[in-house]
């Protein structure tokens, strides 16, 4: 058995995450167990041996990512998946992933937090920790699936963009989505797009720098790479204190995911030029609009939605398109409200943001529940 | 109007019910149906009150939770009073009778399967009650043909652990 046939199959979403990685060509996870990531390194540990890889099980979260980073380095395709707590460990190494240009995925099926909250149920409380987590200024990719065949197809687009861009990406899923079956559709790994990091040629000495996103080579291939979460110049030395070099390093790396925004970011739209009501929505809580949304227009009220597929960059372009001509846009979150805040500021006052949010138990904000707020809002003019 | 059955099995943790709608699940996957099977569970192995659902469809499914049920089969006493409830006026209940003592009075038709005791007769143990209640189920209302149910045991399951399960299915279609 080597990558999974192609097929319908039913599959929980942590196996299609997991064949996804192995087929984007990830040959090296580890991780440390956390409901509900936990099947994410089951299968892991049990396919990876069967098609060259290595997978192990660390002692932590920080242990973990720092494997996936020393595995990238020695040029291997490298995954762990976690949930809040340990993606909360993991934060100091997201940064070194991101100064030192490392690509991998990092997982987070989000349940209920702070802390150890509610340990098996879905939670989206991590939007903004998977932005903003680590310190400094930095630029996140964040995918965000709402489907069993999103598990697979988003993880290799994780894997794909990570190479691209040299950075670390973060595939933000939720109890939800990582726990449930669904039939997928297996796609044949030759109709499937793989990106590979470009490798520098013989004599080359400049891998953090020259242009914006510089080759990289791995470990024993016989360069000289000094990898370093310092300050460094195009050739790796550390500038601890030299603000120019600072500057050039940080903005590059930071410009070098914004510049793309348009080509990372992925959505799913529908009716956002004719609609009195938007619906903007991840996730979980992103499947009830569907239901939500044709009982409304079966009403007469004229609703679209926004379906991100990237969180962060958040597309804004699509939102101010939106906002063109709905007057309100509901935003359902299992959170206090985090990624309203965003559709707030594309928004620029053009249209009232409504929060619809709920938290605890795991339970979904449902059709029905969507439906009422859509109602209510079509109703008042405020 | 498409065809749409949702199903919700609960029970206590240990029991196996998140495993029977994951059979349950696939079974209809090679009928050819659409389908979303969901779980819910406590932070503790075994105890606490755990659920699976499974909706099965000739459309497309949004939203993958389970509002209210056309089938519910409850496997404790604690399952049935909580959950009772969700199911549709007209619906189909299917208890464990050898884990629940007091069934509830409702509109619709319930089936009382001694799935415990049949487990424990026939097996020794109580570990296969889950799929007798799975067995009684697909009997009764014929959801998906039996032979996508065994095939989704033999699937799941390994080969020794299959035969057990298909043995013990076949007992609970032969209880109603």
């Amino acid at each position: 058995m080597r990558i999974a046939k192609p097929n319908t199959c039913f599959w929980q979403g942590s196996k299609a995450c997991a064949e996804g990685a192995i087929t984007a060509g990830c040959r090296f996870f580890a991780g440390y167990p956390i409901t509900p990531a936990s099947e994410i390194a089951e299968h892991m540990a049990r396919r990876l041996p069967q098609v060259g890889g290595i997978a192990i099980q660390m002692e932590d979260e920080m242990a973990s990512i720092g494997a996936i980073i020393g595995a990238s380095w020695a040029g291997t395709k490298a995954m762990t998946a976690t949930s809040g707590p340990g993606f909360s460990l993991m934060q100091e190494f997201i940064g070194y992933a991101f100064m030192t240009e490392t690509p991998c995925v990092i997982v987070n099926a989000q349940r209920a937090g702070p802390s150890t909250g509610q340990a098996t149920k879905c939670g989206q409380g991590d939007v903004m920790q998977s932005r903003w987590g680590t310190h400094g200024d930095y630029s996140a990719i964040v995918l965000s699936p709402n489907s069993v065949q999103e598990m697979f197809t988003l993880t290799v687009r994780a894997f794909n963009l990570a190479e691209k861009y040299r950075t670390p990406v973060i595939l933000l899923s939720d109890e939800t989505i990582t726990h449930m079956r669904e039939q997928i559709t297996v796609p044949s790994v030759n109709n499937v797009e793989i990106v590979n990091r470009r490798k520098p040629r013989r004599g080359e000495k400049a891998f953090f720098g020259l242009e914006e996103i510089p080759p990289m080579p791995a470990v024993g291939e016989g360069f000289n790479v000094a990898v370093t979460g310092s300050t460094h110049d195009e050739y790796g030395i550390r500038f601890t204190a030299d603000p120019l070099v600072h500057i050039k390093l940080v903005k590059r790396l930071n410009s070098k995911i914004r510049n793309n925004s348009n080509e990372i970011s992925d959505f799913e739209e529908y009716n956002i030029e004719d609609c009195q009501i938007g619906v903007i929505s991840y996730g979980c809580t992103s499947r009830a609009i569907y239901e939500a949304v044709e009982k409304a227009e079966s009403k007469g009220v004229k609703t679209g939605y926004i379906r991100l597929k990237t969180i962060w960059p958040f597309p804004g372009n699509v939102v101010r398109k939106m906002v063109e001509n709905a007057n309100k846009i509901i935003v359902p979150e299992l959170n206090l409200g985090q990624i309203r805040y965003e559709v707030e500021k594309a928004s620029n006052g053009l249209a009232k943001v409504i929060p619809l949010n709920k938290i605890g138990g795991g339970e979904l904000i449902t059709p029905e529940e969507l439906l009422a707020t859509i109602l209510k809002e079509a109703k008042t003019n405020d | 109007m498409l065809n749409r059955i949702e199903v919700r099995i609960s029970g206590l943790g240990g029991q196996g019910v998140v495993l029977a709608g994951q059979i349950l699940g696939k079974a209809a996957v090679y009928a050819g149906k659409n389908v979303v099977q969901t779980q819910s569970y406590g932070a503790e192995a075994r105890g606490s009150a755990a659920r699976s659902e499974v909706i099965i469809s000739d459309g497309k499914i949004g939203f993958p939770i389970v509002r209210k049920c056309d089938i519910l089969i409850a496997m404790s006493q604690e399952a049935v009073e909580k959950n009772v409830g969700d199911l549709k006026e007209g619906g189909l209940l299917l208890i464990d009778s050898t884990t629940i003592k007091s069934a509830p009075e409702i509109g619709g038709r319930t089936f009382q399967i001694p799935a415990t005791k049949t487990s424990e007769k026939v097996f020794k143990e109580k570990l296969y009650t889950n799929i007798i209640m799975l067995g009684a189920l697909i009997k009764i209302t014929k959801i998906v043909d039996g032979k996508f149910v065994e095939k989704a045991i033999r699937s799941t399951l390994s080969e020794k652990v299959a035969t057990i399960n298909i043995k013990a299915y076949r007992k609970g279609t032969k209880l109603v």
